[in-house]
């Protein structure tokens, strides 16, 4: 059961961080103010990859959820971790951006970081 | 279509494009500050107030409806509300795979909050952590915060 939900809980993440990446990119640059969020705000509601990005945070919020009632927050929160390579690799070949050697040593230190500090 | 209709149309979907841009990376790190914040202290608001609602979650909508009741957990959506459109514009700025890692620091932050409200305890694995945690961070952030233009996939190349 916890594998199924970890499973469930991973790629949900991937997939709604990489649909809301790829809709902000597509939208440019946005600003940081009242109207900017409000802009935001009906973003969410008139655009597919984004509604769909939101819905597959809130599975993982709930799953997430459902797995800490069963499994420790140590193997929770390092498990749910492993979106963090599976993120910068399809952020690589799916959205092309350029993950180099710096990038990537700099994203396994931190994925090491968090699989310590959950113990 | 005349032309303002036209000017009207570009104004809606492509403008903040070409207007100056905020996306400067002292900006960037400036708005990851408030993404990680906003994050950090909502789940712990949400932790917070859902330790004392009594009853257990389970597949009742009402239970989740009765909990947003609690003044803690209304404070936590509402911050984690923020949490998501600050996180939509941050990445509208920097890559994907710049932002992640970097919101690793959030971690670091969990776990300060943890010991501080929730009575966790540290130990020198959680100190190793944090360390990894910070020279990761260090590493991305001194990398190129958009390595393709946010017009790069798209139709709004017309306004570059």
């Amino acid at each position: 059961m916890k594998w199924l939900l970890l499973s469930v809980i991973v790629l949900a993440t991937v997939m709604g961080d990489l649909l809301q990446s790829y809709e902000m990119k597509r939208s440019g640059e946005q600003t940081v103010n009242a109207r900017g969020l409000a802009r935001l705000l009906r973003m969410i509601v008139s655009r597919r990859h984004l509604l769909l990005s939101i819905l597959c945070m809130a599975i993982s919020f709930f799953a997430f959820m459902a797995l800490v009632q069963i499994a420790p927050l140590s193997f929770a929160v390092p498990a749910s971790a492993a979106t963090f390579v599976l993120e910068t690799l399809l952020a690589k070949f799916v959205l092309k951006e350029h993950v180099g050697k710096r990038r990537a040593a700099g994203a396994l230190l931190v994925l090491s970081g968090v699989v310590l500090l959950a113990r | 279509m005349s032309d303002t209709s036209v000017l009207a149309v570009l104004a809606d979907e492509q403008v903040l494009t070409v207007r100056r841009s905020q996306a400067t990376k002292i900006n960037t790190f400036l708005l990851l500050f408030a993404v990680v914040m906003f994050n950090a202290v909502g789940n712990l608001a949400l932790a917070w107030g859902m330790r004392h609602v009594s009853e257990t979650m389970g597949w009742n909508p009402l239970g989740y409806i009765r909990a947003m009741l609690n003044p803690f957990v209304a404070l936590g959506i509402v911050l984690l509300i923020f949490w998501l459109l600050t996180r939509m514009t941050l990445l509208s700025w920097a890559d994907l795979s710049f932002v992640l890692p970097l919101t690793g620091l959030g971690y670091i932050l969990a776990a300060l909050f943890g010991k501080l409200f929730l009575g966790e305890s540290v130990t020198p694995a959680h100190w190793l952590g944090t360390i990894f945690i910070f020279a990761g961070t260090a590493m991305v952030g001194s990398t190129d915060q958009q390595t393709r233009g946010s017009c790069a996939i798209t139709r709004c190349g017309a306004a570059e």
